[in-house]
Formats: structure tokens, C-alpha cells, sequence
């Protein structure tokens, strides 16, 4: 076994890059994959609770690198997927407690014994993204139909090309199928037109992952929704599987209002 | 009336399409965000390709990228002193 190393990454912050990270990881376990999640944000844990692991949680990743403890130590077990696994990171240190040659060897001491290795990089570009994008091979980048969103993605992706790694795929998150029908925000052709990468999957805009998050447990584990769904699918394509995109629209709920305003946008042609 | 024209859309653009003109400007100035590093080899290597067809007062050569709303443009200015004779020739 060699994994594949993946880092998720986004420029801008707060897109669900960490959202992302734990329900595909969860997903592919599913599958039937040994999968590790390793937190890369040093200093601003998450992905602890939002897998719902924050009470297992003893030693971190930097633990590890200073040989405080051993790499089996550290990991923390999913009881409720097997091959699911977390290495948490220190939440009070801060981003230069590490290097990328460190980040390189964390990943080498990982990859016999699993299929999946996920770094869930922090927002910036700076040391932190450095950090987690060395050990990777390949990159998941995440945006959010906004402007901003897709500018750093852009800016992540120039930089992710020229530090070598491929395939650099992307995921659109927090899309609104009737929004875009109503022309009120980006739509998914929008940015692939501008970003030119490879789309891995949409994600709608989705109350489950709120729920999902109090409940510390990642929707692919359990529930039926949308976003859930769309996890899946991404977790599917991953493994090379060719899954048709959703159909967001049927999804979206379409109230009285739009559709009245669609018949005489109609009409109008 | 707002909400009327809200509702059907008054012809005008739509903010969704507002948004993907401007993130197209704004990427094409982000991306030709060059440094001065690459603007210097490409200076290096404009003049090396010019010297073949004319002589050039190379400390007058000005070379940067102009930036309006809509576009960007390479713009150049080389003061040629000689077009060399054989250059005609040359393929
Ligand atoms: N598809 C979605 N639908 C609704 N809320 C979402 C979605 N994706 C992410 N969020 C919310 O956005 C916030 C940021 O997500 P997070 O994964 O922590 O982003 P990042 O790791 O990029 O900072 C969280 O509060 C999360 O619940
Ligand atoms: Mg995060």
C-alpha cells in the first residue's frame, strides 16, 4: 500500500475546506478505504470537531515530529467507520513549529499503511499552506461562488502548478441552484470558464452541514442530504469512478415565485 | 415597482453576470501581476531577438504592462538607431 496524498486548500478562508476534508474522508472509508485526515491548521484546530473526535484527542502531529510520542499514538481511531483516522494538530503552538521537510517525512511514515492521506490546509498562503501542500501529491481546491473566493483559488492554483502538484482538481461549495437560476450568482460554468481546472463536484448550500457539525458527525457517515450526496459522489470520482454531477436543481426547492418568474422569462424570448 | 421589476427583471444585467465580468478583470490583473525578475528576462530575451534585425539603444528601452478596466497590453518603447540591411533577407 502506498497512499495517495491529497491536500485540500483554498486561499480564502472559511469556504469549507475543512467540511470538505472530513466528509470525504469519511466517505472513502466507507468505501472501504484506510483513510487518514491529518489537521494541518496548526494553532486553529478543527477538523477534530467536526469529525466529532475532539474527546479522543492526546497527542498532535507535532508530537510525533519532536518524537514526543510515537505515530500510533497520536492517530485517533473513528469507532464508528473502520480505516477512519484522525492526526490531530497542536492547538497551541503556532505554524512555524514546523517545516516542509517535516511535513514530507510525516506523510512518508504514513503512506505503507493507508490508501488515503488528507491535509487540511489552513487559509493563506503562507507558511501554513506551505507546510501542508509539500507532503501532497495531489490538491483539492475549494471555492465558494463568491468573487473573492474564486480570486484566491485562482491565486492557490498558480501556485500549487508551479510547486508541481497534479491532478489540481477543484470543488465548488455552498452553490445555490436557485439562486444561480434566478442569475443572482456565479454559476458553476462561470468559474470553470475562468479558473480552467477540473471540476470534481458541486456541493449545495446545505443545512446539514450545520447539524452535521453539532452533532460532530460527518454527513457521509449517515445522513441522506444534499451535500451529503455530493460528498459521496466527489469520494466516488476520486476513485476514478465516473459519477455523473447532480442535479442541484432538483434539489432546490423551486417556490411559486420562481416559477411564475421563469414562465414569463420565458414568455419574453 | 422595485419589487415588479425585481421580479421579471428590467432587461438589465443580472448580478450573477456582473460578478463573473468583473472576476474575469479582476483575474487577468491578478495573473499579469508579473514580477520584475520575469519582466527582466523577457526584456533580456525581446532584445536578443531584435538585435538580429536592427541596432536598438538598449539603455532607452522601456517595457511594461499597461492596465485599464477592460484589458491589459504589453507596451514597449525601443528606440531603433539601425535597421541592418541583410535583415530583409533573413527569414
Ligand atoms: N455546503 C455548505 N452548506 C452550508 N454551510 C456550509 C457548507 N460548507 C461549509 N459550510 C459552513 O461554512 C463554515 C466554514 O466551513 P469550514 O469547513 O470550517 O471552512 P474552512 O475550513 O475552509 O475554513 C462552517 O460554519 C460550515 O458549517
Ligand atoms: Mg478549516
Amino acid at each position: 500500500m502506498s497512499a495517495r496524498v491529497i491536500v485540500t486548500t483554498s486561499g480564502k478562508g472559511g469556504v469549507g475546506k475543512t467540511t470538505s476534508t472530513a466528509n470525504i474522508a469519511a466517505a472513502l472509508a466507507k468505501f472501504g478505504k484506510k483513510v487518514v485526515a491529518i489537521d494541518a491548521d496548526v494553532g486553529l484546530r478543527n477538523l477534530d470537531v467536526i469529525m466529532g473526535l475532539e474527546n479522543r484527542v492526546v497527542y498532535n502531529f507535532i508530537d510525533v515530529i519532536e518524537k514526543t510520542c510515537k505515530m500510533s499514538a497520536a492517530l485517533v481511531k473513528d469507532k464508528r467507520v473502520p480505516g477512519l483516522y484522525l492526526l490531530p494538530a497542536a492547538q497551541t503552538r503556532t505554524k512555524d513549529a514546523v517545516n516542509p521537510e517535516q511535513m514530507i517525512a510525516l506523510c512518508e511514515e504514513l503512506k505503507p499503511d493507508f490508501d488515503f492521506i488528507f491535509l487540511d490546509c489552513p487559509a493563506g498562503i503562507e507558511g501554513g499552506f506551505k507546510n501542508a501542500a509539500a507532503g501532497a501529491d495531489e490538491a483539492l481546491v475549494v471555492t465558494t461562488p463568491e468573487i473573492p473566493a474564486v480570486r484566491d483559488a485562482d491565486r492557490i492554483i498558480g501556485m500549487l502548478e508551479s510547486m508541481g502538484k497534479s491532478p489540481i482538481r477543484l470543488i465548488i461549495n455552498r452553490l445555490r441552484p436557485n439562486m444561480v437560476q434566478d442569475g443572482d450568482m456565479l454559476a458553476k460554468d462561470d468559474i470553470l470558464d475562468v479558473l480552467s481546472i477540473e471540476l470534481i463536484g458541486v456541493v449545495p448550500e446545505d443545512e446539514s452541514v450545520i447539524r452535521a457539525t453539532n452533532n460532530g458527525e460527518p454527513m457521509t457517515m449517515t445522513l441522506d442530504s444534499p451535500a451529503a450526496h455530493a460528498y459521496l459522489n466527489i469520494a466516488e470520482r476520486l476513485l476514478g469512478h465516473d459519477v455523473p454531477l447532480m442535479d442541484l436543481e432538483s434539489y432546490a426547492g423551486r417556490g411559486f415565485f420562481s416559477k411564475i418568474k421563469k414562465f414569463f422569462r420565458g414568455k419574453k424570448k | 415597482m422595485d419589487f415588479l421589476k425585481k421580479l421579471f427583471g428590467s432587461g438589465n444585467e443580472t448580478s450573477g453576470q456582473k460578478a463573473k465580468d468583473r472576476l474575469r478583470i479582476v483575474l487577468i490583473h491578478d495573473r499579469t501581476d508579473i514580477s520584475p525578475q520575469l519582466l527582466n528576462n523577457l526584456r533580456e530575451e525581446i532584445v536578443h531577438v531584435l538585435v538580429k534585425y536592427m541596432d536598438i539603444d538598449e539603455k532607452k528601452i522601456e517595457i511594461d504592462l499597461d492596465r485599464d478596466e477592460k484589458a491589459v497590453a504589453l507596451v514597449a518603447n525601443i528606440p531603433v538607431l539601425r535597421i541592418k540591411r541583410n535583415s530583409i533577407e533573413m527569414k
